[in-house]
């Protein structure tokens, strides 16, 4: 986060809130969660990551290499997942944000949780929210994914621990547990 | 819409047209118009760029219309990789669906666009290679002017392009060719990588020609005019078919049309030899595809 403090910095009295299609707020509002947050005070080159975990207190999603590299801090964007790091927050309103926090809260991806705690998916634990959003979002949309469909949509998390052989079990055991209740 | 919290530092525009995107551009000259945020939030992030305004452009419905005829492809430029990786769009540009696969992880192709990739312009930009090949036409809508140039006006350099600061990419034509088309690349690893070097190769069967573009070996996508004529002639277009040394002719000259450098991802020197094995094996699987 370096230079955030000069980058706050005010620049004068200009005001461009008769410019077309611009409108001043003081803060301005993004739904999180089902919730609807009220940022102030924000610099608007902030990203949703920074947002999240600076402003509203959500640490769920991680901040490590700030440039799309690690998935660490995926989110769902509107129900798509992408990077929170690479998503301008003031960019976000109107949109629904929901976080590892929402996941969690709605126990929506309580076995993904588990089966990563139980294969040994989990040792620095890091990565893991990233993993979680990035396996909800996956198995949601295709339950039944190989193990080729399976390393390609978790593509993007990087996980430095565990050299994925366990997450990769992880996502099995859910797939397998999943479709045995659903018999 | 949007907004500014009076006297910060960066103003915001959330329109909702692409008339609404200019006119707010228009209004604050230094603005930056704001895509996927891929290549944007990340120098943000570092400090790198501090645009005094941002234009947001995810909100521009019309900017992701995509629309198939049977002459050429319409791609709005919102449309994002993983758009461009599945259903009519894959079915009718199928090197571009490759080449979109390629692009970052699953959370970067959901966010980038090809309007991004475009404008951003840079050398490794991985739907250049085919757009180039295709000579696809970029249209670009300025304050009170719409107009359309070609893929090889519009990118003029490293990151550099034809485009006037306000004006905004609408969409990309690319002409629908009958005949088989490959994108290949080159990286240290299938996901999240920037290419070392990439091709895009086109069979024209109708017109007999073959087409082909690389990337990141050159400060611009990068057409291999005589190698394209030459192998265009040694084609044996009836029986669709080349000799080995054709196709190994096509690689050499391929490379020789290319400008490559050395930086932190690869030498010039493996680069050429990249492009020379790419070209070839992409001209061959071509020519496997329409057997």
């Amino acid at each position: 986060m370096t230079s955030r403090e000069t980058a706050r910095s005010r620049s004068g009295p200009e005001d461009a809130s008769h410019a077309p299609g611009y409108e001043v707020a003081g803060g301005y509002e993004l739904h999180v969660n089902g919730t609807t947050r009220t940022v102030e005070e924000a610099w608007l080159g902030e990203s949703l990551l920074y947002v999240l975990r600076e402003r509203l207190g959500l640490s769920g999603a991680k901040n490590a290499c700030e440039q799309g590299e690690c998935g660490s801090c995926s989110v769902l964007l509107d129900d798509v997942v992408v990077c929170a790091c690479c998503v301008l927050a003031v960019d976000a309103i109107g949109s629904h944000i929901e976080t590892i926090e929402g996941l969690t809260r709605r126990e929506a991806a309580a076995d993904v949780q588990a089966a990563l705690l139980s294969a040994g998916g989990v040792q620095c634990g890091f990565c893991t929210p990233g993993f979680v959003v990035a396996v909800y979002d996956l198995l949601r949309r295709r339950p039944d994914a190989g193990e080729l469909e399976v390393r390609e949509a978790l593509s993007g998390n990087l996980c430095r621990c565990t050299g994925y052989g366990r997450i990769l079990e992880a996502v099995r055991m859910v797939q397998e547990e999943r479709s045995r209740v659903a018999l | 819409m949007g907004e500014v919290e009076p006297g910060a530092d960066v103003r915001v525009a959330l329109p909702r047209t692409v008339n609404g995107a200019v006119d707010a551009m228009t209004a604050t000259p230094d603005a930056q118009y704001l895509a996927g945020g891929t290549d944007f939030c990340v120098e943000v992030n570092f400090g790198l760029r501090r645009p005094p305004a941002v234009v947001c452009l995810r909100r521009v419905a019309e900017l992701r219309r995509a629309e198939v005829t049977p002459t050429e492809v319409v791609i709005g430029a919102g449309t994002t990789y993983a758009d461009m990786g599945t259903g009519s769009l894959a079915d009718a540009l199928p090197a571009l669906a490759a080449a979109a696969r390629t692009v970052g992880s699953p959370q970067i192709r959901n966010a980038g666009t090809i309007g991004g990739n475009v404008a951003t312009a840079s050398p490794a930009g991985d739907t250049l290679p085919l757009l180039t090949a295709l000579d696809a036409r970029v249209r670009v809508l300025g304050p009170g002017a719409e107009r359309e140039m070609g893929i090889d006006e519009l990118v003029t350099g490293v990151k550099r392009t034809a485009l006037e600061p306000q004006e905004l990419v609408i969409s990309i034509r690319v002409p629908r060719l009958d005949g088989p088309q490959q994108f290949l690349k080159v990286g240290t690893r299938n996901a999240m990588v920037i290419a070392i070097a990439s091709a895009a190769v086109v069979l024209d069967l109708e017109a007999r020609r073959v087409r082909a573009a690389f990337g990141s070996v050159g400060p611009v996508p990068v057409r291999p005019r005589q190698a394209e004529d030459e192998l265009s002639d040694a084609i044996d277009w009836g029986r669709l078919s080349a000799s080995e040394a054709a196709i190994e002719r096509f690689g050499e000259l391929a490379a020789q049309a290319c400008s490559p450098i050395t930086d932190h991802r690869s030498t010039a020197a493996y680069r050429r030899r990249a492009v020379e094995v790419v070209a070839a094996r992409g001209l061959r699987r071509c020519l496997r595809d329409v057997a």
